[in-house]
């Protein structure tokens, strides 16, 4: 039962090099909360803070009620779990498992107790005997994962823990942490640099860059209300599309063009977009809210263009062009016929467009 | 193109490491069968119509048998022995609390000491014997085991330092964080997981660190005199060159008994001692 609080957060090199930046979370007890970005983000820097494997230049964190700052690793009720898995090497699985419970002087039925427990959780009860160097990637997995359960800290701590299996076996893993963490109902910070593994097991998720926190939510609010260009793009695969568009004013209407494009902006949109008539800014539009033009499509939100590459992958074809010069790709149905360099119209859904500013990059 | 194959493998590897294996055999091979030649045989000229230089036809243990009782060989033996483990013992403990204690902590001027150790490893025995003599002789150490264990680790702890660092250094550092988090302190998570990982690392070094000492010779020469504390190098050179007679029979039975423990060492660690030296560790 622990919350996690961060405040203005901050983490200073000896060479000067500023990782963390006024970083401010609340992490709900029980939450799953993800941390994401692409590398050198301080992401990582600051889970290794909460650990206490980092000095912390500025701020606070607290579990609970308290104050862990200046607490060592070991007593902040906390466990962790590696990239590279770390598990000791000399040591059987079992021994690995048990070690935090040796640690901390539990009596041996009670350790005997837990480890079979958690290996029984995990599958791995055939495993005990044997040598970190004897296991699959996936089963050092599982170990470091069920020496991180044995101790039922408050918190667990997950460095990209998922980084350094094959992509099947990271699908499966995924599936299996989500449901660990319902049954154990701990909370958990999980760091990754993958989109897809933030937004599949995070209650919430953190997307950070250059130290900054950029924007923090659920998942599907990410998605659809991200708040800058960089969460838009990094979110979604493939990323959101984004063109640079002259917003301007004619009969009432607001209107984007792009070379090659002139897109009516939806009532809902008007209002906010009228003070950045005539000024230069991007539209994002998700590669699903593209579809080859139908008659049912209003002219004023179709465009035409040529077939850059089509990459059909089975339920659905990504096809890339161009628009003002701007590499787009639109998510279409596998149904649809579309060959490379074939002239097409394509359909935009005005709802789920986006606008940022040109300069600061934040959402209009 | 299999056979070719086959050819250019006998010229590319096994030509070229036999004639290494006949390179470094040999020596061991002339001292084995000059230490087994009798006297009459061994001052033979080779010009004679019967002689055989690299075989002997009339085998004996005469030189050994002169070596261990008429001379105090047995003592030298167990005084490099004794040596050599008491300043390899020291040597290893500091060496691996230093060793650490560079790869891992950051501390001010942790990279000049690192490098200052290593440069009084480069200072050579020959000009360091001098102050060390003068220290051995106010401490009042002369002539007892003492001197050699003790100085023995000015040369041997640099070493274990160096060699050890490097290994310490590609040991994954979640390890430890890892043993930290478990509820290890740092000295704990050092002593109960870094050491036990690094035993390949630590073994080569001791292995290195008796070998040195076993062969070291100006230290044993300049601080021990009465014939009894002796080591085997010293030993077998001092007394069994006599002015200008070399006792060739005896020197090989003594060279040949003295370099059978190292070895032996070698040959029972041998692959701790290459997973030491290429620091290979998998997490």
């Amino acid at each position: 039962m622990a919350t996690v609080t961060i405040r203005d957060l901050n983490k200073n090199y000896e060479n000067g090099f500023h990782a963390v930046k006024d970083v401010n979370l609340e992490i709900r007890d029980k939450e799953f909360m993800v941390l994401v970005g692409p590398s050198g983000c301080g992401k990582t820097t600051t889970l290794r803070m909460v650990a206490g494997l980092e000095e912390i230049t500025s701020g606070e964190i607290l579990i609970g009620a308290r104050v862990i700052n200046d607490l060592p690793p070991m007593d902040r009720d906390i466990a962790m779990v590696f990239q590279n898995y770390a598990l000791y090497p000399h040591k059987s699985v079992y021994q690995n498992m048990a070690f935090g419970l040796q640690m901390r002087k539990y009596p041996k039925h009670e350790i005997e107790k837990r480890v079979r427990d958690a290996a029984e959780i995990l599958g791995i009860e055939p495993l005990l005997e044997r040598k970190p160097r004897q296991l699959s990637g996936g089963q050092r997995q599982r170990v470091a994962v069920g020496r991180a359960i044995v101790r039922h800290p408050q918190v667990f701590l997950f460095d990209e823990p998922l980084s350094n299996l094959d992509a099947m076996l990271r699908v499966q893993m995924r599936v299996e942490l989500k449901r660990l963490h319902e049954r154990l109902e701990t909370t958990a910070i999980y760091v990754t640099h993958d989109q897809v593994e933030a937004m599949t097991l995070g209650d919430r998720v953190v997307v950070m860059k250059d130290g900054w926190v950029q924007q923090v939510g659920e998942p599907l609010e990410l998605y659809g209300k991200p708040a800058n260009r960089f969460v838009a793009g990094f979110i979604g695969s493939p990323a959101m599309n984004f063109v640079s568009v002259t917003i301007s004013e004619s009969g009432g209407d607001l209107w984007a063009d792009a070379e090659g494009l002139r897109l009516k902006l939806p009532p809902r949109l008007v209002d906010r977009m009228r003070a950045h008539a005539g000024k230069r800014t991007t539209l994002g539009v998700r590669p699903e809210a593209l579809h080859p033009a139908s008659g049912a499509d209003p002219a004023d939100c179709c465009f035409d263009t040529t077939v850059d590459v089509v990459e059909p992958l089975g339920n659905e074809i990504l096809v890339n062009f161009r628009i003002g010069g701007a590499p787009m790709v639109a998510r279409v149905d596998p149904a649809v016929r579309v060959k490379a360099h074939q002239g097409i119209r394509v359909a935009l859904d005005p709802e789920r467009i986006h606008f940022f500013d040109e300069k600061s990059e934040a959402a209009l | 193109m299999l056979i070719e194959r086959k050819w250019k493998k006998w010229i590319y590897f096994y030509l070229p490491i036999a004639v290494f294996i006949l390179f470094t055999l040999f020596p061991f091979y002339w001292m084995a069968v000059t230490a087994l030649r009798p006297d009459h045989v061994l001052y033979r000229t080779w010009r004679q119509a019967s002689a055989t230089p690299f075989w002997t036809l009339e085998p004996t243990l005469e030189h050994f048998r002169g070596l261990l009782q008429t001379t105090s060989f047995p003592k030298w033996l167990w005084n490099t022995m004794l040596i050599a483990i008491v300043s390899t013992l020291i040597s290893l403990v500091c060496g691996m609390f230093a060793g650490y204690a560079l790869a891992r902590l950051k501390f001010r001027g942790s990279e000049f000491l690192g490098t200052a150790i290593f440069i009084t490893y480069l200072v050579p025995q020959t000009l360091l014997f001098i102050p060390l003599a003068d220290i051995i002789r106010d401490l009042h150490l002369g002539n007892t085991p003492w001197a050699l264990m003790l100085t023995y680790p000015t040369f041997l702890i640099p070493f274990c330092t160096w060699l050890l660092m490097g290994y310490f250094k590609t040991i994954p550092k979640e390890l430890e964080e890892c043993a930290r988090i478990d509820g290890a302190t740092r000295f704990g998570a050092m002593v109960r997981i870094i050491f036990p990982v690094a035993i390949p690392g630590i073994l080569s070094a001791g292995i290195f660190a008796v070998t040195l000492s076993w062969n070291e010779f100006i230290y044993a020469l300049i601080f021990m005199s009465s014939a009894e504390l002796k080591t085997v190098p010293v030993g077998v050179v001092s007394e069994l060159i006599r002015g200008d007679i070399f006792f060739w029979g005896q020197l090989m039975a003594g060279a040949l008994l003295g370099s059978i423990p190292v070895a032996l060492v070698y040959s029972f660690f041998v692959e701790y001692y290459v997973t030491g030296l290429t620091g290979s560790v998998k997490g």
